[in-house]
């Protein structure tokens, strides 16, 4: 795969194609146009699952606005740059969870904020493109496949940030980043027998950890190997989704005709469980044109990775790629009962946002790498 | 041994070891898609007649159940915010065919007023047509009555029974305890709307809002089962909702309405204030106004006629009321200049009812000029007969920052931090602020007229009795409080904390000089209160103080030819009794001339004569 300047046309500068001029700004137009179609399907969702508030879909749009500015910046920066700043963005990061665990503020029972007066943030949200940038910035530097001390020192890399994530307690988050790195390491050709292994070892360490999880996790396990038993309590949130999506059929129910979640019997509708109002209102169809969007965003995200020119741009454009396809699987696995409830939402559909700006910023590095490509073909 | 192919990148080996790996992951996660494509076809193909049916008839709703709102008591457990059972009538939109057709129906049975219907198509608008919206509020028995032998007509309609806000005592209470009213949607985005879901009203002012989150409680739930209609069949499980906390208040309602009597036709405030520990127990402004139709909404006119009445009830002058300082600075500033030994308690002067600056560009009257001055007067006399030519020249000797540092100790020129949001900070000025906001320099004039309370400065009736209970307590204020403990659903009881502000350091000679000259305001026969507040039957120390309203300039001091709305405002702080001050108080009587001192005997009178009548200890009901 080449890059090809598209042929200019008789035509000064100032008329130039759009795509040229986007290009210009360090922006695809095949990703925006990917990104564009999803989050307007998005806030159509999101405007029946607020009941109709108008308020939600604004602070919604005021904060998509913000994550595209932030999404526009980061293309700037061209990839070796961004190989640069890696360990500084790593370090900063680290101190922040470490800070966050000092003296974070405490919300909903857990340590995961940091606020600035102006602004809060999560600093384990850093994490999640400070993690592969890290890893990927140190295996540039190596032969590939990496050899065993490599391996420890990428797992050692993955592991601290990850631990102390999950200590908050975030466990949802914590998975998403030791993902995250994994991706990073098998994408480097992580040897086979050593993916084996891991698989083994984590099936040992399952007792360990259910011994180490706090009763509301556990108890999360339990409800969704079995969700009947607690149908008032912790199984609630399963069985309901569960209801909404069947309920909706192959065309839905309509947009805004949705009772499960009109009538509060969805619990967070608006934010995690966002996709069972997409399933009850619009049906199979709706829920498949919405897996479509996703689908388009991550190809593209592969294309990027695969036309890559350097190991630092591969590993990276691969893994948040990679990443940002397992935040939908996880959210809609939740919602469609096939895994347990993570306090996950679905990227760039559910209200609020700390992780949309993380989101957008990876979309950011996606289009540097696309955007600052030398043009000659290898 | 490595060789060297092992040592030098392959770049193009690499490239295809990545994308191989790409490939892969590709493959695993179009696996995975494939996965949430099949579970969605078998939830919304294959078991989709079973979810359909669960969605329709299951019904098991899960309803909120708001949880009661805590009540608030005075000090002795006389209730003063209680909750009422109320019906209203309320329309499910969802659940009505045609609205309009079946309003016009119910008005057949009901009176349905145009400000309902108003208020009912403005809820429409914000609700969506899911939830019930209030038709007509507060139904009594007989309508009641006749929409249930009618209701078989109207599905959807229903009458519901909340829980609503009532204000036993009406008027007297409102500037301390505030009031509820309609939860809106600014306010809902600032709460947990999960466990708001139930509640329809807020805290918007006084007690009521500083303690939202106590009084309000926790949301319960009841899963209930009802048919096509919306109608509940049976209740299956129910997780009641824990109640809100009582606040139990420092406040005397026997002290508070005997203010609110004293101050009965005038416009002013009074603020009453336990020394030992700054809680409050009266905090009047009058005129006041009745809370209770603020809780289901005021008609607009009933608003208007409060809003534009000239002696603005609405405004709470007991924390918003911020008038000159006027006499009632001068023990203030007499500790000031104790404090940074400016001038000794001895020093005197002579005053002949005027003062000059010494480079005599200046002169400032005394008020009592006409007299010719007060003749020789050293410190506590200057207190006693409020000489302003003395105070002229402590200003003068003192300097404005050395003043206002000592106004600020007592709690002047900033907000106290009692235990109501709406408090004004009052003002005490540096030279800084005045260049800032005036745009002009700080004169030696501005120091002289601040010495007697006049110029720039400003202080509330709150600040006032905060102030004069640290004289009370020889230097110890406590930040003012209202409430005086809590007692949670399971019985326990949280006293809230007295604040102890620094202590002001002074030594006991110089506390006994100031308040000495005080207790001679009322005692002395050259007292300014000595006619005006007559002999009580305690020991009491005090400070008069009397506020320009209008400048008299160049003109004759006096009120008899003015307006009302011109005349003088009246103020009056004082403590007793003097050796273990049980009750520290302010008076702020606008355009009262000289009523103040009047009032507050009025007022500690029935303080001592509540005490003397032994109460019962306060019961927890």
């Amino acid at each position: 795969m080449q890059y090809r300047h598209p042929p200019l046309p008789n035509v000064t500068s100032s008329t130039a194609r759009p795509q040229d001029l986007l290009f210009r700004w360090h922006l695809d137009s095949n990703l925006l146009q990917a990104l564009f179609f999803l989050i307007g399907f998005g806030l159509v969702i999101l405007y029946s699952a607020g009941n109709e508030n108008v308020h939600t879909v604004e602070g919604q749009c005021v904060r998509l606005a913000f994550a595209a500015l932030v999404l526009a910046a980061v293309a700037q920066i061209p990839p070796y740059r961004l190989r640069m700043l890696a360990p500084w963005t790593f370090f900063v990061g680290l101190f922040f969870l470490i800070a966050v665990m000092a003296m974070g503020d405490v919300g909903k029972g857990a340590r995961r904020w940091l606020d600035f007066g102006i602004i809060r943030f999560q600093p384990s949200e850093i994490m999640k493109l400070a993690i592969p940038m890290y890893l990927a910035s140190i295996l540039h530097e190596k032969i590939l496949p990496p050899r065993f001390t490599t391996l420890l020192l990428c797992l050692f890399i993955i592991l601290v940030p990850v631990g102390l994530t999950a200590l908050q307690p975030d466990l949802g988050t914590a998975l998403m980043l030791l993902l995250t790195g994994f991706c990073v390491i098998f994408l480097a050709g992580l040897p086979y027998r050593y993916l084996i292994l891991v698989v083994l070892l984590a099936a040992a360490a399952v007792p360990v950890l259910w011994h180490s999880m706090h009763d509301y996790q556990r108890q999360r396990v339990l409800t969704f190997l079995n969700p009947e038993t607690d149908p008032l309590g912790h199984g609630y949130h399963i069985i309901q989704s569960k209801i909404a999506i069947g309920s909706g059929g192959v065309f839905g129910k309509g947009w805004l005709m949705g009772t499960q979640s009109h009538l509060n019997f969805l619990p967070e509708h608006a934010t995690d469980f966002i996709f069972a109002v997409a399933g009850e209102e619009l049906g199979l169809f709706g829920a498949l044109i919405l897996l479509l969007a996703y689908a388009w965003v991550i190809g593209r995200g592969f294309v990027i990775a695969y036309t890559a020119q350097d190991t630092f741009s591969r590993l990276l454009a691969g893994s948040l790629a990679i990443a940002f396809f397992f935040n939908v699987f996880v959210n809609i696995g939740m919602v469609c009962g096939l895994l347990p409830v993570v306090g996950i939402p679905l990227p760039l559909v559910s209200y609020g946002g700390t992780s949309m700006v993380t989101l957008m910023a990876a979309f950011g590095v996606l289009m540097s790498i696309q955007t600052h490509r030398r043009l000659w073909s290898t | 041994m490595s060789t060297i192919k092992e040592l030098v990148k392959n770049h193009t080996e690499e490239k295809i070891l990545f994308q191989r790996r790409l490939w892969v992951a590709a493959s695993v996660i179009g696996l995975l898609i494939l996965v949430l494509i099949a579970r969605l076809i078998f939830l919304q193909i294959m078991e989709h007649k079973r979810y359909t049916t669960l969605s329709n008839q299951n019904q098991f709703t899960l309803l909120p159940i708001a949880p009661p709102r805590g009540l608030i008591y005075d000090r002795h457990g006389v209730l003063l915010a209680a909750n009422n059972p109320v019906f209203n009538l309320t329309l499910t939109p969802n659940k009505v065919k045609n609205i309009s057709a079946t309003i016009v129906d119910l008005q057949t049975v009901l009176t349905i007023t145009n400000d309902d219907l108003a208020y009912f198509y403005k809820q429409l608008k914000q609700n969506g047509r899911f939830n019930p919206i209030i038709l007509k509020a507060k139904l009594s028995a007989d309508d009641m009555a006749r929409f249930y032998v009618n209701q078989y007509r109207f599905a959807g309609v229903h009458v519901d029974a909340e829980l609503v806000r009532y204000y036993p005592q009406g008027d007297s209470f409102v500037s301390a305890l505030g009031y509820v009213g309609r939860i809106n949607a600014d306010e809902l985005k600032k709460v947990d709307s999960q466990n708001y879901l139930g509640t329809n009203y807020i805290g918007k002012l006084g007690i009521e809002k500083f303690y939202e989150n106590e009084l309000h409680g926790t949301v319960g739930y009841q899963q209930v089962e009802t048919d096509a209609n919306g109608q509940i069949v049976r209740v299956l499980q129910r997780k009641p909702p824990i109640p809100g906390h009582d606040l139990h208040l420092a406040l005397d309602s026997t002290l508070q309405l005997a203010a609110a009597n004293a101050l009965d036709g005038e416009r002013g405030a009074v603020v009453a204030i336990e020394p030992k520990t700054g809680r409050i127990l009266a905090l009047v402004s009058a005129p006041g106004y009745d809370p209770n139709p603020f809780v289901f909404g005021i008609s607009s006119s009933d608003y208007t006629q409060l809003r534009d009445s000239p002696d603005h009830p609405l405004y709470n002058r007991s924390i918003r009321g911020q008038y000159p300082f006027a006499s009632t600075i001068k023990p203030f500033s007499a500790t000031a200049a104790l404090y940074y030994n400016a001038v000794t308690p001895d020093w005197t002067i002579f005053d002949n009812g005027f003062y000059t600056l010494p480079n005599g560009s200046h002169t400032y009257r005394c008020w009592a000029w006409k007299k010719h001055g007060h003749g020789r007067v050293y410190m506590s006399r200057a207190i006693t007969v409020s000489c302003d030519t003395y105070f002229y020249q402590v200003a003068n000797i003192l300097g404005i920052t050395r003043l206002g540092n000592v106004l600020k100790m007592f709690g002047y020129g900033a907000k106290t931090g009692i235990d109501v949001d709406e408090e004004l900070p009052g003002l005490v000025p540096t030279p800084e602020w005045k260049l800032k906001t005036k745009g002009q320099p700080w004169y030696l004039g501005d120091t002289i007229v601040a010495g007697i309370g006049q110029g720039y400065l400003l202080t509330t009736p709150l600040q006032m009795a905060h102030a004069v209970a640290g004289i009370a307590t020889r230097g110890q204020p406590y930040r003012p409080s209202i409430v005086d403990y809590q007692i949670l659903p399971n019985g326990e009881k949280i006293v809230m904390p007295s604040v102890a502000s620094p202590p002001i350091q002074l030594s006991a000679d110089n506390w006994n000089l100031i308040v000495t000259a005080m207790q001679n305001v009322v005692a002395s026969g050259e007292g300014t209160a000595h006619v005006s507040f007559g002999v009580p039957a305690y020991t009491v120390a005090a400070k008069t103080g009397t506020g320009q309203v209008f400048s008299t300039f160049g003109k004759d001091i006096d009120n008899k030819g003015k307006p009302k709305n011109l005349q003088d405002n009246s103020s009056f702080i004082a403590f007793a009794p003097v050796d273990n001050p049980k009750i520290a108080l302010a008076v702020v009587i606008e355009n009262g001339v000289h009523a103040a001192p009047a009032i507050a005997r009025q007022i500690l009178d029935a303080f001592f004569n509540e005490a003397e009548n032994a109460i019962p200890p306060p019961t927890t009901p």
